[in-house]
């Protein structure tokens, strides 16, 4: 038995989770750029006015770390998660911009056990991160494993 | 020369080799992945990885660094016009992390650039379609994903 919150149990279809709130910085825009995507428009606000983002931008990869951690502290902490084969489909819908403050939700969409594990299930959200004027900046579909908390119970 | 050889279009191209050390990986996930197969041994030997593994986001990143890199030094571009540029993406589809990239692990990434077309919304700017990957040591992928690019050719 399990003392997180959230076993595959309870993950049923429909269940929404809040993601919380964060507000991306100017630094840590630059610091990850600086370190993973040191492209002009993620280092620089006059090139980044200049580019198709219209502003000093995060890198994509920046968003979707940031999007990672809104889900680790909204639920994947206290799961039973033992990590995601991957991302079936990702979009970054606007630019997320120095500043923009995130929200969002993750949704189930659906599940199933796995016949190689049987401790185990495969849970598919569907993610939608916006900022602060409700548009969405993110959006993406990705199956996550979660144990069972009790693999002997019937279903 | 043409945008198929700038592009390297078919071709795999090979960006760098990456080393992850056990004190990146704790790094990254500190602030953006805090699960705790990605900043604590012990705790990552007992979950199904087994090991400290970086976060499938750092992989991520690190592919963008070495992507960066070869398209700054690596790739030729002698004319006609200014060197295309790249611009934003739109996203990725069909991510797979295959293998754990576990700390000490050296990782290769590679690009291949399967086709571009023009951007019927954007004049002057192109689509073109990348196939991302990552090896370790033992030729194992670890990480694969297609991606969509926009390149400003003049």
């Amino acid at each position: 038995m399990t003392s997180k919150r959230w076993a595959y149990e309870d993950l049923t279809e429909g269940r929404v989770f809040d993601l919380g709130s964060r507000t991306v910085s100017r630094e840590e825009i630059l610091e990850f750029a600086g370190e993973f995507d040191a492209q002009p428009m993620h280092l620089d606000e006059e090139a980044g006015l200049k580019s198709l983002l219209g502003g000093l931008s995060a890198s994509g990869w920046h968003t979707c770390s940031v999007f990672m951690r809104m889900m680790c502290d909204a639920f994947l902490l206290d799961s039973t998660t033992e990590g995601s084969p991957g991302i079936a489909e990702l979009r970054w819908r606007k630019p997320v911009l120095a500043g923009d403050t995130l929200g969002g939700t993750s949704t189930v969409v659906s599940r199933r056990r796995l016949k190689s594990r049987p401790e185990m299930g495969l849970v598919t959200f569907r993610h939608v991160i916006r900022n602060q004027r409700n548009e969405a900046v993110l959006e993406s579909e990705n199956p996550i494993l979660f144990r069972l908390r009790d693999p002997g119970a019937a279903e | 020369m043409s945008l198929d050889a700038f592009l390297r279009i078919g071709e795999t191209a090979t960006l760098g080799s990456h080393t992850f050390t056990a004190e990146e990986i704790k790094r990254f996930a500190a602030k953006y992945d805090p699960q705790p197969f990605h900043t604590d041994e012990e705790a990552a030997r007992k979950s199904i990885f087994g090991r400290l593994c970086a976060s499938g986001w750092h992989t991520c990143a690190m592919w963008m660094r070495y992507n960066l890199k070869y398209r700054e030094q690596a790739a030729r571009w002698d004319g006609p016009g200014p060197r295309p540029t790249f611009g934003p993406s739109p996203g990725f589809s069909n991510l797979k992390w295959l293998k754990p990239v576990y700390a000490g692990d050296t990782i290769t990434f590679t690009r291949t650039a399967l086709w571009h077309r023009p951007l019927a919304s954007r004049p002057g700017w192109r689509l073109v379609s990348l196939r991302g990957g990552a090896f370790n040591a033992n030729n194992e992928a670890v990480l694969e994903f297609e991606n969509v690019i926009l390149l400003k050719v003049e």
